[in-house]
């Protein structure tokens, strides 16, 4: 397997982090740093925090507390759901949203995406045309338009067929072997030991973990989980969630 | 349902609104026009036409049984109740109406005028007010007529078979024709072709002169038959464009309201639909600067549509072209206005379905209400209609585009000053419902 390596320099770190809604509290002090092209998963169960902490990481949201350390302006967003103009075409899209970044040279950076991507077939196609692996793959370009040191990927792989994830992956994978660091959060656990270099857990808005893969299987302590998912439920079991 | 409340609500209440507006339009019947009424006519004093009294109470109750009859006492207390619309009209009656009535029956008529006030806010109520005005006023003058002629009949009865009347305290003894005539034959055939007939010819050279004369006194009398009464209008406020520019004011606003609301309620909405706001939002565009751009886009298009229209209207009825920056003028407020509510409503629904069925269920009823006169409902009623008029945009920009139409239109000011005003406080909603819109 293609594993990106980190370089050690911290490019985003957060401290006490904590975010309420009302009387609910989503997020209570969460801490963490990432390194350069490095590979972080996000996992938890429903409900854990996963997309607050995300999004207060991407400036859409604000914290109520604790502090954020990040590259100012060179943070990379990638919803869940494709947040693309579905009646434009692929260039168009590409073309819009690197005007907004103030993108230099807009030519150069659209038609860097789409060989990036492998979608300059398709830049004249719709995007509501495309199939949802496609899409995905054109929500992250816009992601990347302004070359950010850390991209953010929510969810990235939800709905899409292993084929369309193994290529998305291959493409993230090479995006952090670039220097790229990305933080993404994903339910499927298997995919974050397979490509997560760190983990960081999260339940009912507290960190319960960060680190590899290979410290959350040996911090279990229920012996003889058959794979990785079933020891992280095991994980979870064990400090009450 | 669950999964779209404001939908499912608006389903649900807005057949009953609908329904509970209809039913109580039909249950309430056809309103009679509210007139102010000033009698200005001394209470007790006698009202006698040729020789026969007439009940002025009696014919003032039929007038009120036909409007809503609203006494004031003075004349500015009149004026003031039509300039706020609390009544269709004002009626006068001056003081020297009965002496001006009586003399109909006389042989020095003078004719009696009545005054009415209007409030022409637009030519579709002062055509109105006109044939309100003037049914009442033809059904007046038909009843007098009647007695006016029977008068007159007796007049001229005089003047065929003869008799005697009186004017200013002097007795007068009238041949008349009949006898006239039966002289002539006495005359013809008692005497000779030579002889001397002086006396009987001065007698009738004396007919022929007050005949001519009487006839000269009815020719006064028998015009004022058709129309006893005269009426006088005064227009206390208002200067209606004409109708066709109003009716071209009409159909231009409904468009422009349509298009921009649903245009900017739906495009707002859409940015949410397709995930787009919180990308945008995300440091690439502020959130107000995302309200301006689509308040811009609004305007833009509505200037665009509303000028095609005009373009279009003006191949069947005259537009004055030369009123073109005036004319822009009330399409950029109108939009403004317009899209500013199309982005209040688009940030409240957050749905494009949503949206456009808020925004086509809210705009079609203001669009009507907003077309009610002022004095064909109660004073209640119409007070609710002004406070919808004053929130939402479609009445300022009604009067701004007729204002922009035609010059006789209202003044251009104020309903740009309402529009900017409603722009700026639709703006401001629209953003507050930006805070939860991600």
């Amino acid at each position: 397997m293609n594993r990106a390596t980190s370089n050690g320099e911290v490019v985003i770190e957060t401290r006490g982090l904590v975010k309420r809604f009302g009387e609910r509290e989503a997020l209570k002090g969460v801490s963490f740093e990432a390194h350069r092209g490095e590979l972080l998963a996000v996992i938890g169960p429903n409900g854990a925090g996963k997309t607050t902490l995300l999004s207060i990481l991407a400036g859409i949201r604000n914290p109520d507390g604790g502090a954020i350390s990040r590259p100012p302006g060179e943070i990379g967003w990638v919803p869940q759901q494709a947040a693309l103009y579905r009646r434009l075409t692929v260039a168009e899209n590409l073309r819009l949203f690197a005007r907004l970044e103030r993108v230099a040279d807009v030519d150069s950076a659209v038609e860097g995406m789409l060989t990036q991507t492998a979608l300059g077939d398709r830049r004249d196609d719709a995007v509501g045309t495309l199939s949802g692996g496609n899409q995905q793959r054109v929500n992250i370009a816009i992601g990347l338009l302004s070359r950010p040191a850390v991209l953010l990927l929510d969810e990235p792989s939800a709905g899409l067929d292993p084929r369309q994830r193994e290529r998305l992956w291959e493409f993230v994978l090479a995006l952090a072997g670039a220097g790229t660091t990305v933080i993404f959060s994903t339910h499927n656990i298997a995919e974050a030991e397979r490509y997560g270099q760190r983990l960081l857990v999260l339940a009912d808005g507290e960190r319960l973990f960060d680190g590899t893969p290979r410290d959350l299987h040996a911090a279990v302590s229920e012996a003889g989980a058959r794979d990785f998912e079933e020891a992280f439920v095991a994980f979870l079991r064990d400090r009450g969630h | 349902m669950r999964r779209s409340p404001l939908v499912t609500a608006l389903l649900v209440v807005y057949p009953v609104a609908i329904a509970v507006l209809i039913g109580f339009a039909l249950s309430r019947g056809p309103e009679k026009p509210r007139v102010a009424f000033l009698n200005e006519v001394p209470s007790g004093q006698p009202f006698a036409l040729g020789g026969k009294q007439l009940d002025i109470t009696g014919a003032r109750s039929t007038l009120c049984s036909q409007i809503d009859c609203i006494d004031v006492s003075s004349e500015q207390q009149a004026r003031d109740m039509v300039q706020s619309g609390d009544a269709l009209a004002a009626l006068i009656l001056p003081h020297d109406l009965i002496d001006k009535l009586e003399s109909l029956g006389s042989l020095n008529p003078t004719q009696p005028v009545v005054r009415v006030l209007v409030n022409e806010e637009d030519p579709v109520k002062a055509r109105l007010v006109d044939d309100r005005i003037s049914a009442l006023v033809t059904q007046a003058n038909l009843r007098l007529s009647k007695k006016v002629t029977r008068i007159s009949a007796n007049y001229l009865t005089l003047l065929l078979r003869g008799g005697s009347f009186s004017l200013l305290g002097q007795t007068f003894n009238v041949l008349g024709l009949e006898n006239t005539q039966h002289i002539l034959e006495a005359v013809r055939r008692e005497l000779p072709k030579s002889s001397p007939f002086a006396s009987a010819l001065d007698r009738v050279v004396s007919f022929a002169k007050l005949a001519r004369q009487n006839l000269n006194l009815a020719n006064p009398l028998l015009s004022s038959i058709a129309h006893p009464i005269a009426v006088r209008k005064d227009v206390v406020s208002g200067s209606p464009p004409s109708l066709d520019a109003f009716a071209i004011a009409v159909a231009a606003t409904v468009t422009l309201m349509f298009v921009t609301v649903l245009l900017v309620a739906g495009s707002l909405a859409l940015e949410r639909e397709e995930n787009a706001f919180s990308r945008l939002t995300r440091g690439l565009v502020s959130k107000s600067a995302l309200l301006a751009e689509k308040v811009g886009l609004g305007i833009v298009v509505s200037i665009a549509v509303t000028l095609l229209m005009l373009a279009g209207l003006s191949l069947f009825v005259h537009i004055e072209w030369g009123r073109f920056g005036l004319i822009l003028v009330a399409i950029v407020a109108g939009g403004a206005a317009f899209a500013a509510f199309g982005a209040a409503i688009g940030g409240a629904a957050r749905e494009v379905r949503a949206s456009s069925l808020l925004a086509f269920m809210i705009s079609l009823p203001i669009a009507f209400v907003s077309l009610v006169e002022s004095g064909t409902v109660s004073p209640g009623l119409f007070d609710v209609i002004k406070v919808i008029r004053a929130i939402f945009p479609f009445h300022p920009a009604l009067d701004a585009m007729s204002g922009g139409l035609d010059a006789s239109g209202p003044e251009l000011g104020l309903p740009v000053l309402h529009l900017a005003i409603l722009a700026a406080v639709y703006a401001v909603l629209a953003r507050l419902a930006l805070r939860r819109f991600a």
